[in-house]
């Protein structure tokens, strides 16, 4: 099993899924320079959090057009496992590998904080270890991650079970207090129509060890494991 | 020549800055503001002269960067 991380330059966690795939799973790992092609036989590409380009005029907006993107596109279409965290998830929607937008978020503030989310997508290759329904902590930073998208694509999304997590409190209810940034029905992550690109904005690479407190991200490296394992 | 580009919130897209930008303009005294939405203004410089296709490439610009038009639309406008 072999993790390709991408890492643009203003990338930040480009090391920390690098060090969860390799140090904690004893995968494979490769870094890919936003200017290479090569995806150096990746089983599983990882578009890691940061600041690609300094998210100048938009978060993502200049990262898509980088070499690498046009690389990842193709490995999705033919079906390859794609995870986008945080800055990662904005760049799969400017590239328009996810659909919908991030507007900054409803209190205007860098938000960084644990949050809540449920798990509604247990059938994408980044979740199937989690039991669908389950809550799961993960912190999350970010100024924005307001998702929105055209009221035909948020019932498409529904329609098709296509909302991979959604924030919500302790217990697991989805409700606006819960919600740290105002995206749309509460909507943390979501995946393409074929489920192998998934994108939210929490952090599951920095909660996957208990050394820092929390371990709950690692199921989704692992899940990849087990789902290109079983392929 | 130059070309103006201004980006802003779709219709009916909720725009936090703006809300927010419409409170603090009525915690000022300005009573009179009932909505406020906030975009932002590219002044691109462009070679050429035939204002007509340079116009059609500050539209590509927008289509294809600086607007996100999931969200945004945009005007163009060949200033000289």
């Amino acid at each position: 099993m072999r993790f390709g991380i991408v890492v643009f330059p203003g990338s930040n966690c480009d090391a920390d899924c690098f060090h969860v795939a390799k140090d904690l799973l004893g995968c494979e790992a490769d870094y890919i320079w936003h200017q290479d092609r090569d995806l150096k036989g990746a089983d599983a590409v990882i578009l890691p959090g940061g600041f690609a380009y300094g998210d100048y005029l938009r978060a993502g907006a200049l990262a898509r057009f980088s070499p690498v993107m046009e690389s990842v596109a193709e490995f999705a279409k033919k079906g390859g496992a794609v995870l986008g965290i945080c800055n990662g998830f904005q760049v799969l929607l400017e590239a328009g590998l996810l659909p919908g937008a991030m507007q900054i978020n409803r209190g205007l503030r860098y938000v960084c904080r644990d949050v809540h989310m449920k798990v509604e997508n247990d059938a994408t290759p980044f979740t199937s270890l989690y039991p669908k329904g389950s809550v799961v902590k993960m912190p999350i930073g970010h100024m924005e991650g307001n998702y929105t998208a055209p009221p035909a694509t948020l019932a498409e999304l529904s329609r098709e079970g296509r909302v991979v997590f959604r924030y919500c409190d302790a217990e697991g209810r989805v409700v606006d207090s819960a919600n740290p940034n105002g995206s749309t029905d509460g909507i943390a992550g979501i995946c393409n129509r074929e489920g192998n690109v998934v994108g939210l904005m929490p952090h599951p690479d920095r909660c996957s060890e208990s050394l820092l407190g929390n371990d709950a991200g690692i199921k989704m490296f692992e899940s990849a494991v087990a789902a290109l394992a079983a392929r | 020549m130059k070309v103006e580009v201004r980006v802003y919130p779709r219709e009916g897209v909720l725009d936090p800055q703006g809300k927010a930008i419409a409170a603090a303009l009525g915690r000022l005294g300005h009573g009179g503001v009932r909505d406020v939405r906030a975009g932002k203004v590219f002044f691109i410089e462009v070679a050429g002269s035939d204002a007509k296709a340079v116009e059609a490439d500050a539209r590509k610009m927008a289509e294809e960067l600086l607007a996100n038009t999931v969200i945004e639309n945009f005007d163009v406008r060949v200033v000289q």
